[in-house]
């Protein structure tokens, strides 16, 4: 008995073949974080093979350690960038934030958790200007954070007149650079505020209605609001739930560099772009997983250590993520195109 | 022009009569100096697909957007099921049950099928969303309206083809319930036998009840599928009659130049 088979996908309608890269393409499409996860896997066998200290848990912590930072601010990053924005201001407002907590406390006598509010709070209206100026003013966010980078950087060097604070250890701040041990890793308490951070976001983008609509605003506006998403509350929640992530960084910074440093985040701002951008999370909008960019701090720290380990001349390791950065990029381009 | 006068046309449905699921008297919309709209009258019964038509600039993009919340009409008054209406935004349009098919379809590229037909009524369990039935019930319109070419609703709108794309778009508006369905163009970028499917499911819809609005430059479509011809010139209602009075020169006529002195001769029908 025979049947004719009726034609059932797009595919096939179009009489297009299921190819090899075309199966890549759709499975890539669906999991970004796949490929730079395979980056990181190989990154690590290649490191562990040239220097057998690379896997030992100490080293290991280190590189988390080392992540914790730039890892924070790239949940933020990432929020921004689902929406097709960018935020060059990220770690100049982390820093700005840290600042105003240290100094509260160190020169204000302010109670821990009281200047830690404050400083949060600061980290909190400068994603809501930034959002501001986006969906009221309709800047480019390229613009309106290029020009907010500099306003707080140069706010933050004014409000510190150049100097750092230190702060003792073991202090509410400095909490977050206390250490907790879990076999022979050595977790610090912002590595694990970090992961949370991470938790708490890859649930929120999977599983509410408000990660939809961050994806969906990103992806085609026009549509979005055609089907009756407010694309422009959803954009200012975007830099506003960006800023009370940056919050929660400048915490970690500070119990990292045990105080504040108006120069400590003089990269942050582009490595936390860096991240996102390896970590899968398409430029243009629309798609992307948090989780991703977790990778893709990782896979930084990871270079930086395993070529330090190996004895490489560090500036390979600017060398490598750079050329990381490239080959995200151009497969966002392939995976975006839709061939039909 | 015309010899029709908007007024003619009694302001409110008499007490007799079944009113039409959407009655519009009067509606004028103008951008600056230019009018797209003046004095639209137009009823749009449920159970048939209503076809408009009219030339470029003829005001056809303007009066669905009026219907649909996008455009706030300067003046006329609009009756939905009887009841007089304001409608301000999609939202509004939206909890009336009008639903608005785009020509450029507005999904989005990067979300599934499922995804795209919740977007912005995500069903919400306890602990997140409700992805198994918000699945089930995205698979079961399409089923219900014949959709089979699609292989899985958890495929991305970019991987469809046309017909499929406009498919899931129309499926949308069903899912919400929608008693008017309003599309702009649906063929337009369509091949034969996409084209083909698209107008079996417009029939489909009609004739589950649900009223169609149909906006089309395609005279083979529009007498293909429409039971009612609405043609648009200027800015005018110039001509609504049934399908079966109407011909191809007719509306080529009214669409032109307004007018159409010319009577259909069908066999078995009266002169």
């Amino acid at each position: 008995m025979t049947r004719v088979a009726e034609p059932d996908t797009a595919e096939e309608v179009l009489g297009q073949k299921k190819t090899v890269g075309r199966q890549v393409h759709a499975v890539l499409h669906r999991m970004p974080a796949l490929s730079p996860l395979i980056v990181l896997v190989a990154a690590g066998v290649v490191f562990g093979l040239m220097n057998s200290r690379f896997f030992l848990p100490g080293n290991l912590s280190i590189i988390l350690q080392q992540a914790s930072i730039v890892g924070a601010l790239a949940v933020g990053q990432t929020l921004v960038i689902l929406t097709a924005g960018i935020d060059l201001s990220i770690g100049a407002v982390m820093v700005l934030s840290s600042l105003v907590m240290a100094k509260l406390v160190k020169d204000g006598s302010v109670p821990g958790p009281v200047a830690l509010l404050i400083g949060f709070a600061v980290a909190v209206l400068a994603g809501a200007l930034n959002g501001f100026l986006v969906t009221r003013i309709k800047l480019p966010p390229f613009i309106v954070t290029l020009g907010t980078l500099s306003i707080f950087t140069a706010g933050t060097l004014i409000y510190a007149q150049g100097q750092t604070i230190s702060l003792p250890a073991n202090t509410f701040l400095t909490w977050t650079g206390s250490t907790i041990s879990i076999g022979s890793f050595n977790l610090t308490v912002g590595v694990i505020m970090m992961l949370v951070l991470y938790a708490v976001f890859a649930y929120a983008l999977r599983q509410t209605a408000w990660g939809k609509h961050l994806y969906a605003t990103g992806d085609d506006p026009e549509a979005s609001s055609l089907a009756g998403i407010r694309t422009n509350r959803v954009l200012l929640s975007a830099y506003v739930v960006a800023g009370a992530v940056i919050g929660i960084g400048a915490w970690i910074l500070v119990g990292r560099i045990n105080g504040a440093d108006p120069n400590a985040g003089v990269n942050a701002n582009l490595e936390s772009i860096t991240a996102v951008v390896i970590g899968g999370t398409s430029l243009f909008g629309g798609r992307g997983a948090v989780v991703g960019s977790l990778i893709g701090a990782l896979i930084v720290q990871v270079f930086d250590n395993g070529l330090a380990l190996a004895g490489v001349d560090p500036n390979y390791q600017v060398l490598a993520v750079g050329v990381l950065v490239l080959l995200a990029v151009g497969a966002d381009q392939w995976i975006r195109s839709v061939k039909s | 022009m015309t010899s029709e006068q908007p007024g003619a046309v009694p302001d409110h449905p008499g007490p007799d009569e079944e009113p039409p699921l959407l009655r519009l008297r009067g509606v004028s919309k103008h951008f600056g100096p230019v009018r797209a709209l003046t004095g639209v009258d137009l009823d749009i019964p449920a159970g048939k697909v209503t076809a408009l038509a009219g030339d470029n600039g003829a005001g056809k993009s303007v009066l669905i957007k009026c219907i649909s919340g996008i455009h706030a009409p300067d003046s006329g008054q609009m009756w939905w099921e009887g009841a007089p209406v304001h409608v301000r935004t999609p939202s509004e349009a939206a909890a009336l049950g009008i639903q608005t098919v785009y020509q450029d379809l507005a999904l989005c590229d990067n979300l599934d099928i499922v995804q795209n037909m919740f977007l912005g009524r995500e069903r919400l369990r306890r602990t997140g969303l409700d992805e198994v039935s918000m699945e089930n019930a995205a698979r079961e319109t399409l089923t219900s309206l014949a959709v089979t070419t699609v292989r899985s609703v958890r495929q991305r709108v970019a991987s469809l083809s046309g017909g499929q794309r406009q498919s899931v778009a129309i499926a949308k508006a069903v899912l919400w319930n929608s008693k008017l369905v309003i599309m702009d163009e649906p063929t337009a970028a369509l091949g034969v036998a996409q084209t083909t499917m698209v107008l079996d499911l417009v029939r489909r819809l009609a004739d589950r009840g649900h009223a169609v609005m149909i906006v089309s430059h395609n005279l083979n479509d529009v007498f293909q599928v429409a039971d009612r011809i609405a043609v648009l010139h200027l800015g005018r209602m110039v001509d609504v009659r049934p399908t079966a009075d109407s011909d191809r020169q007719i509306v080529v006529d009214l669409m032109t130049t307004g007018e159409s002195t010319r009577v259909v001769r069908e066999p078995g029908r009266p002169v």
